[in-house]
């Protein structure tokens, strides 16, 4: 009885061995990957047509915030140069605004903290599947754009971080991530400075991260130094608008 | 003059192993056109997106390995987790299941099992998992593709089972069966199977089973998997009020997933059991063999 288990349990996985010899194959052909391209364009047109550039992602209350918020990803970028940022209280930090803008910005801290601001206590979804309510407060980025005045041809707002993803001296060095201008122009889309009411930790992405409600962790970015408008991101890095794209992550995260 | 014959006669096959076998009795019977070309499509392409879903789902599991109940994950307090334990040298060597904080030990196929000969410490096991390696990026592409292609099929499924009454003639269970269920229970479990003309419909425990996956299991993987886009949600609030949060929603749809599977085990065995040529062959060409002479 155990052998003829034994065997049943061999056969089994032996087929799903084959099949799964062939998925593998099929995940590494251009074609198929193509292919996958195609739908992940049919995800992002439908939800769009669902969404549209406005709905709002739930906000919670005070009650759901979680007692301990899951960091992921860089828990702190651990460079010189940040390592003088958090001596300094991150006096010196700025945040640019450059590419397809008529008036090019660079903002410190303080002309972030001089903004109106938005708090929103809302749930962080990470790609790998939990999620964690937080509270999140700082200026809208639509209010930055468009001090920026972006010109007709941005497409995208490229963000560009200062914690490092690979070897040091790699050209595809430091974290990025890329929206929508629609989506950097959502109004729940803020550059957070604060967390639950205090100053963002640097495992949460000390001093500025970006929080885009509607899309999942990664589209999110931490110790966000400068934000770039384009009309397409190509020829940045490995060409697919992120670190995790270029890893094999789709571009769209709303899903 | 005789003709003598060296050819043995054709061999004698019970007719209880034909039936189960499925293959045509010896007495009399006629062939009788049982799944129309649709139905049959419609079924092949859900077993293909079944298989995938399910298993590019358990490798998009691993990513992490535990379910919770409500808006978001409280960590401490998992519904279910797949975890392992390591040795001082840093080698996996136990897998635990725990379920409402109970721990069992399930080395082999949840926590840890092999992979490349050694135990390695995953969620499920590389054989049940698509792609087999951990790889939640290509897992999510697959399962977004082939739920794009299970949506589309059962939108065309439903409606031509409206248009064409197949759901009102064919599945939807009638008083005389639910009259006949606890017989039917019974039988069932003596594998008893209809044979001649009431082999002709589905018997209740089949229409009560195939309404149940596709009225209830599928419409809820669907809408609870929607629920896990943050996109969706901002739509669709009340997806979110429906299944009582994100992370219920997930668990759901987990659940709902094991409920096909279970679906899918049951169905394999009854289709081997009441006569797997048959079966098979009704659901291929359409044509469905009854024992015994066709009314007229």
């Amino acid at each position: 009885m155990t052998d003829r288990r034994g065997f049943l349990g061999r056969a089994l996985a032996g087929a799903s061995t084959l099949l799964l010899g062939g998925c593998y194959d099929l995940s590494q052909a251009p074609w198929f990957v193509g292919a996958l391209g195609k739908v992940e364009d049919l995800t992002h047109s439908a939800q769009s047509l669902f969404a549209g550039p406005q709905t709002l992602a739930p906000e919670f209350t005070k009650a759901d915030i979680a007692p301990v918020f899951r960091a992921n990803g860089t828990l702190d970028p651990g460079t010189p140069e940040y390592a003088g940022h958090v001596s300094s209280g991150f006096k010196n930090w700025r945040v640019s605004v450059t590419g397809l803008v008529a008036h090019p910005l660079s903002l410190s801290m303080d002309d972030l903290r001089r903004m109106p601001t938005r708090t929103q206590i809302t749930r962080h979804d990470c790609v790998e599947g939990w999620s964690c309510i937080g509270e999140w407060t700082g200026p809208q980025l639509s209010r930055i754009l468009a001090a920026a005045a972006p010109k007709p041809e941005a497409r995208y707002a490229v963000f560009y971080c200062a914690d490092p993803m690979t070897a040091e001296g790699d050209p595809s060095h430091f974290y990025y991530e890329s929206l929508e201008l629609s989506e950097a122009m959502h109004p729940q889309t803020i550059l957070a400075y604060q967390m639950n009411g205090k100053p963002l930790a640097v495992p949460h992405g000390a001093p500025v991260r970006l929080r885009a409600e509607r899309q999942l962790g990664y589209k999110q970015p931490k110790y966000v130094q400068r934000i770039d408008l384009v009309t397409d991101f190509s020829t940045i890095q490995g060409g697919k608008g992120g670190y995790w794209e270029d890893l094999g992550y789709t571009w769209y995260g709303g899903i | 003059m005789t003709i003598e014959s060296d050819a043995a006669p054709p061999p004698h096959i019970p007719e209880r192993v034909r039936t189960a076998l499925g293959l045509s009795p010896s007495g009399p019977h006629y062939a009788f056109y049982r799944h129309k070309g649709l139905v049959r499509a419609a079924h092949w392409i859900n077993a293909l997106c079944l298989a995938i879903l399910l298993m590019s789902g358990l490798n998009i599991f691993n990513a992490h390995t535990a379910l919770y109940w409500g808006k978001s994950s409280q960590f401490d307090h998992p519904i279910l987790m797949l975890g392992s334990y390591y040795n001082d040298d840093g080698a996996v060597t136990r897998g635990v299941t725990t379920i409402f904080g109970h721990p069992f030990t399930t080395t082999g196929l949840l926590g840890a099992s092999k992979e490349d000969g050694a135990l390695t410490g995953r969620g499920f096991p590389s054989w049940a998992t698509l792609p087999g390696p951990n790889w939640l990026a290509m897992a999510r592409q697959w399962h977004f593709a082939f739920a794009w292609l299970l949506v589309i099929n059962a939108l065309v499924f439903f409606i031509y089972g409206i248009w064409s009454r197949h759901f009102a003639r064919d599945l939807a269970p009638t008083r005389q069966d639910i009259a006949h269920l606890p017989r039917e229970i019974v039988d069932h479990a003596r594998l008893k199977f209809p044979h001649g003309e009431e082999a002709r419909h589905y018997n209740a425990l089949q229409k009560l089973a195939y309404c149940l996956v596709i009225f209830i299991l599928g419409p809820l993987i669907v809408l609870t998997g929607l629920t896990m886009s943050p996109t969706m949600d901002s739509a669709f609030p009340v997806l979110l009020e429906i299944f009582g949060g994100r992370q219920s929603a997930r668990t759901i749809h987990f659940l709902c997933a094991f409920g096909f599977f279970g679906f899918f085990i049951v169905h394999i065995v009854m289709v081997i059991l009441s006569g797997s040529w048959n079966n098979l062959r009704s659901m291929i060409t359409g044509w469905y063999v009854i024992r015994g002479r066709k009314p007229s």
